[in-house]
């Protein structure tokens, strides 16, 4: 789960990582009260999306008095933002970070990520900060910096010390680098995040060092014990067909084609998509129905694939593993007729009573094609589509 | 033989009374597999489909002997429960639960530096050796005895090749599902190790999926150190970026962890890549057929 930045920054305040005073506007009055109450001679007004790169998108405006405060804030709000990030659709503003100027002296680049290959958190550090650290690390990756923590300890003093030199941060303000870094550290592992940014770190003209940008990604699983975060949910910058299968507990992601899918499995569920794509279709979604595909939850599946207006047709790719096959066609049947289901249906079944699944499929008078194999299968739904 | 586990393996089943646990303890039951003791704390004296539970696994160990558990624990008591095997000494944990946290993973991890217990999963459907011994949520029907070793990420995908395998007569030595989490005990290396050494193994299929390196490291272990023919398959090709895939570890961010990627690794290590899983099998059967394999693998 993603958070906004302005709600990243308030997490951080709360662990004493310093950051840049600054409020959320939902208007041009809220922005203008903001920018007021900041009181300084410049303010920056901030677009608030999931999304990076919203600086070279425009979604970051300087004002230097409340009248452009005011201008920038109509601008943006209700603006679709296109960034590197958001696909060309694109997300709609809805939010606004006021926050006071600041005179930034130099930027870099602080992370702090799961490190897979040695199943720790990983600190990463770079005195080239404000641009992608994928690009750092295509060009210029001697220039990145991890150290590797040991959950027993956490993030140790030395190392934050360590990395604040490696980073070339100024020596008088290596103390004040360690302190964020070991705050950053408390928030992350407090909170149960998956991922926090701050790109870029800044060292300020008045000798400070701070957070200019947050991002935040947490565990979706460790959200149970954390129902302050959980409430930082912003449902507008997610998938409105995600949301409606989240409450399902069923796994679906949107994708761009026509070909909608229904499978038990996530891994299924991604060969599914790669074996249609293998022969020429579309996928229009990734949908892991998991392991028990009752009637109720085939059911939701259906209606959350044709809610996709793009969908033509139906691929359903269920290995019954120990859900017999017959139980699972009388749940594909019993689901198409309270949907009313009106495009084709390709249905591959395998496993127990195979063929009684089969025969309960054949002879339920609705449109369904049955497939032999997950191959046969993409390639009867492919010729559908034509 | 087989890897990990056999006809003599003693299963210890943790979070038995729940009703997933209660259904495929009987349906490991079934399946022959040597289930000798169950735990939930608190119903310590009290029995599951006829085996007895202990409040501890330190108690259960001690007047059963168990030296295998099965973990079926909700996600937030599930780290622990692994912890509590860890404890005991048991030879190997496997843990089917899906959704752990990711950092309660990191901390199990880093208990388990220097012990004894092999852990397998977690998010994992567990570990068969057909014909003996089935741990986990497999369909046991699907799997044939023999001397393919199958390792996997993804549990569907196994049925998917291992029913392939069964169909074509190819029969399995054990099929290891290792899981889909980013953090996990048993690795791709570990399970081709395991099976490298198992003189029974004679050919091994690796399905991996999108997200980390896992796949590209192996490669490079096969490249160096494996003496039998191993053939893959990458889900995830058509997958967005930045997009988790079911699997917690199924993701590619920033560019990395891609299934082109993966691919190419286990090209350049001389290993076969299925282009679509259903055609694993006729895969692996091409190349036992080259390296002279096939009669001794044809086992049905």
């Amino acid at each position: 789960m993603n958070i906004h930045e302005y709600q990243g920054k308030q997490l951080l305040r709360q662990y004493g990582v310093a950051v840049s005073s600054g409020l959320v506007a939902f208007s041009p009055e809220e922005a203008v009260k903001a920018a007021k109450e900041l009181g300084t001679d410049v303010v920056v007004v901030k677009a608030q999306i999931h999304a990076g790169g919203r600086g070279k998108a425009g979604g970051v405006k300087i004002a230097k008095n409340l009248d452009e405060v005011r201008t920038y804030a109509k601008e943006l709000l209700g603006k679709v933002l296109v960034t590197h990030q958001t696909g060309p659709e694109g997300k709609e503003i809805k939010r606004l970070l006021v926050e006071e100027g600041c005179d930034i002296k130099k930027e870099y680049y602080l992370g702090l990520v799961l490190d897979r290959a040695t199943s720790r958190v990983t600190l990463m550090g770079s005195e080239e900060g404000g641009m992608d650290i994928e690009e750092v690390a295509e060009a210029t990756p001697e220039k990145i910096f991890k150290e590797v923590i040991d959950p027993v300890v956490g993030l140790t003093g030395f190392q934050a010390r360590r990395m604040a030199f490696n980073m070339n941060i100024p020596a008088n303000l290596v103390n004040k680098a360690v302190k964020f870094m070991l705050g950053l550290y408390q928030v992350f592992v407090d909170k149960d995040a998956a991922i926090v940014e701050i790109n870029p770190l800044v060292v300020t003209g008045g000798g400070d060092v701070m957070a200019l940008d947050a991002k935040f990604n947490f565990d979706a699983n460790a959200l149970y014990r954390h129902k302050d975060i959980l409430e930082l949910r912003d449902y507008d910058e997610e998938d409105a067909k995600e949301i409606e299968a989240s409450k399902y507990d069923l796994s679906y992601i949107s994708l761009d084609g026509n070909i909608g899918c229904m499978v038990n499995g996530a891994g299924l569920a991604m060969a599914t998509m790669d074996t249609i794509s293998y022969y020429g279709g579309s996928p229009a979604n990734f949908l892991d129905v998991g392991g028990g595909a009752t009637a109720e939850k085939v059911t939701e599946a259906f209606k959350i694939i044709l809610s996709d207006k793009n969908v033509k047709c139906i691929f359903v790719n269920i290995f019954g593993g120990i859900m017999k096959c017959d139980v699972i066609a009388e749940g594909v049947i019993t689901a198409a007729k309270e949907v009313g289901l009106q495009v084709p249906l390709v249905v591959r079944l395998e496993g127990t009573n195979v063929e009684l699944g089969k025969k309960l499929l054949n002879e339920s008078g609705l449109n369904i094609i049955a497939a032999g194999s997950m191959a046969d299968g993409a390639q009867k739904i492919v010729e559908l589509v034509g | 033989m087989s890897v990990y586990i056999n006809k003599d393996t003693k299963v210890l089943v943790q979070g038995i009374t729940g009703s997933t646990a209660l259904f495929h303890t009987k349906q490991m039951l079934e399946y022959g597999t040597k289930i000798v003791a169950g735990v939930t704390p608190g119903k310590g004296g009290t029995e599951a489909e006829g085996v007895p539970v202990f409040n501890t696994v330190e108690e259960a160990v001690k007047a059963t002997g168990a030296n295998v558990s099965v973990i079926y624990v909700p996600a937030p008591f599930a780290a622990d429960a692994i912890l509590e095997a860890v404890d005991a000494d048991l030879d190997m944990a496997i843990c089917i639960t899906e959704h752990i946290p990711v950092l309660d993973m990191v901390k199990v991890k880093r208990y388990m530096e220097g012990k004894k217990t092999r852990l397998v999963g977690p998010n994992c459907p567990g570990v068969i050796t057909p014909e003996e011994c089935k741990i986990g949520i497999m369909p046991g029907y699907i799997h044939k005895k023999g001397h393919v070793g199958v390792v996997s990420r993804s549990g569907t995908l196994t049925y998917e090749a291992v029913h392939q395998l069964s169909q074509e007569g190819i029969g399995q030595s054990t099929a290891v599902g290792i899981g889909g989490d980013p953090v996990n005990g048993t690795d791709f290396i570990d399970a081709l190790s395991a099976f490298n050494e198992d003189p029974d193994t004679y050919a091994v299929v690796m399905i991996g999926e999108i997200g980390g390196t896992a796949e590209e490291e192996a490669a490079e272990w096969i490249k160096a150190n494996m003496t039998k023919p191993v053939v893959g398959f990458i889900g995830g090709q058509t997958a967005p970026e930045g997009k988790r895939m079911g699997h917690a570890g199924a993701i590619i961010s920033g560019g990395k962890g891609t299934a082109a990627e993966k691919i190419k690794a286990m090209n350049a290590a001389g290993m076969e890549v299925a282009a679509t899983p259903s055609v694993i099998g006729e895969t692996l059967i091409k190349v036992i057929k080259e390296k002279g394999l096939y009669d001794q693998c044809k086992t049905h």
